[in-house]
């Protein structure tokens, strides 16, 4: 990837660095408490990855992917399978490779289809993959599930994901100032136009969703040893598509980091529903979706946007109207 | 550098087709364009001009007939494809890149097209059309902002960044008002003059007469006439495709 301009901006510098101190802070967590803030930080720090990986195909082109629970769980059971026999971070290079290479030959089928029937195929997808892997495991295996033993605790685990997100940042940042980068916004803004100046428009979305799907898997796999058991119920979980959906849409994803505006409170609100309303999370997760978007429907990101926008137009008709003043005071 | 159009034809189009259903939208039409040579292509609305236009820009494939560019066969291949072998084209409706700046609009062509330029030379190239196209100074600009002979000139400067070797015009001087045809056609003449292949889709009569070197006409998706602008468009089949049979 050849970077537009070789020069790194003054302001990227200072997001660069902000965007540092704010993840070596947040890696001082487990020092302070090891229990129910490192499991809400972790929830946090496994969310941001999923919605900006999903948010670095889906924002450009718009197309609303509900695969993200296959591509995890694909990540999941490539550590659960291997952890007796390779080492961990090859299962994680494995689990990057194979959900990859499902979003290669998912976007090569299904690219071509768009709207409503992508979003249905996805679906469909992640639920077909829950299906297999159950039936291969009750067929050629003794039980349904797998056991993961490893040494990691949770704190491991939340460094994983905290390293995770930087390298997506980073990747994120790349792939924006890159070729693919520049002909994905051009297909978001007309995909006619880009075919005729010379854009392969299926191989530069297949890329971008290789991407995005690779780095989903990597999440599955930092969170097996998680889970401890593995069950396809669990690592095939479509309540992680959707939630990555809402969470991502109510950031916004327009930029890179909108996403963690999403993130963050989303995850602290389900965590409360979840405490208080254990029976009713579904209901609450569709009010919140209903809610995002009718009210929000750029994210939060399009609201501080429209709000900026607001005040500069304000200042310009205030500084016409000091100017008109002067002008009537001059005369 | 006058234009002195050499006798190779940089695209023969042979037995080109394309039908819709029943409707046959271009029906079997033959005809060549050499290098530096400004050919118009008209004829009467829905005779079949645009989609003649689409099947070399490859937006549509040809049901049957072979396009080829500079010898190599272009029918059938994607529009990328096509557009790096050096197609680039305008379109009948404006497209512009709404969320860009023109800057970026033109450096879309210079990255991508035949020329495929990247970073500091792809924003050179663009600086120079925008400056060429009368936009100087105007690349922060956003696309909203500006006015419709302005995106014509933006779409202009796109097609022309990827230095095509055959420019495709879509009623590129339709929409504007006389001062702006003025201009408009000022520019396609000089890039006559530098030595383009151009095929210009146009009602604009004046332009046509003014600007080409030949031109092709269409009537009901079949080639009628083709030759010389000044003597074709005094043959009575071009009359009566226009105007109608009882009045030629």
């Amino acid at each position: 990837m050849t970077p537009l301009l070789a020069t790194v901006t003054r302001k990227e510098a200072r997001i660069a660095l902000f965007g540092a101190a704010a993840l070596a802070v947040a890696a001082t967590l487990p020092l302070f408490d090891t229990g129910f803030y490192l499991s809400l930080a972790l929830n946090v720090a496994m969310y941001v990855v999923l919605c900006t990986a999903w948010t670095l195909f889906s924002g450009p082109t718009h197309y609303i992917s509900l695969a993200s629970a296959a591509f995890f769980g694909i990540g999941t059971y490539s550590v659960a399978l291997g952890i007796d026999t390779l080492p961990f971070p090859l299962l994680v290079a494995v689990g990057f490779v194979a959900s990859a290479a499902l979003a290669g030959l998912v976007g090569i089928a299904t690219l071509r289809l768009s709207g409503v029937y992508f979003v249905i195929f996805t679906l469909g997808l992640a639920e077909l993959v829950r299906q297999v892997v159950t039936w291969a495991q009750t067929n050629f295996t003794h039980g349904v599930g797998l056991y993961v033993f490893t040494d990691f605790t949770e704190t491991h685990i939340y460094w994983m994901l905290l390293a995770l997100a930087a390298i997506v940042y980073v990747t994120g940042w790349l792939v924006n100032r890159s070729r693919l980068g520049f002909a994905l916004r051009i297909i978001g803004n007309d995909e006619t136009v880009a075919r005729h100046v010379g854009i392969d428009t299926a191989r530069a979305k297949v890329l971008l969703f290789m991407i995005s799907g690779g780095f989903i898997g990597i999440v599955g796999a930092c969170l097996a040893p998680r889970f401890a058991y593995v069950e396809p119920p669990s690592a095939f979980n479509p309540m992680i598509s959707f939630q990555v959906v809402i969470m991502a849409l109510l950031g916004g994803t327009g930029r890179l980091w909108a996403p963690l505006l999403g993130v963050i409170p989303f995850t602290i609100l389900f965590d409360q529903v979840s405490a208080y309303f254990p029976n009713h999370t579904s209901l609450v997760i569709g009010i919140a979706f209903m809610a995002v978007v009718y009210l929000l429907p750029r994210g939060v990101i399009g609201f501080v946007d429209d709000m900026r926008r607001l005040k500069k137009r304000f200042r310009i008709v205030l500084v016409e109207d000091e100017g008109a003043l002067g002008k009537e005071r001059a005369s | 550098m006058s234009a002195t159009p050499s006798l190779a034809p940089i695209l023969s189009i042979d037995g080109a087709r394309k039908a819709f259903g029943g409707l046959v939208a271009v029906n079997d039409v033959s005809f060549d364009v050499r290098e530096g040579e400004l050919v118009g292509l008209i004829g009467p609305n829905g005779s079949g001009k645009t989609t003649m236009l689409n099947l070399i820009s490859g937006a549509l494939r040809p049901t049957s007939g072979t396009i080829s560019l500079a010898g190599a066969r272009i029918s059938g291949r994607p529009a990328h494809a096509i557009a790096r072998q050096g197609v680039a084209r305008t379109f009948q409706l404006v497209r512009i890149l709404p969320s860009m700046t023109a800057l970026e609009n033109v450096m879309a062509g210079a990255v991508f097209g035949h020329a495929r330029t990247w970073g500091d030379d792809a924003r050179h190239v663009a600086v120079a059309l925008l400056d060429r196209v009368g936009l100087a100074g105007r690349g922060d600009a956003m696309t909203g902002a500006m006015t419709y002979i302005d995106h014509k000139r933006l779409e202009l400067a796109r097609a022309l960044a990827s230095n095509p070797r055959l420019l495709l015009l879509d009623e590129w001087l339709a929409g504007l008002n006389p001062s702006e045809l003025k201009l408009g056609i000022e520019l396609i003449r000089e890039l006559r003059a530098d030595g383009r292949t151009i095929i210009m889709v146009e009602h604009v009569m004046d332009a046509i007469r003014s600007l080409c070197d030949r031109c092709v006409v269409m009537s009901s998706g079949v080639k009628i006439a083709d030759g010389d602008v000044a003597d074709v468009l005094t043959r009575p089949e071009v009359v009566s495709a226009y105007l109608g049979d009882d009045d030629a």
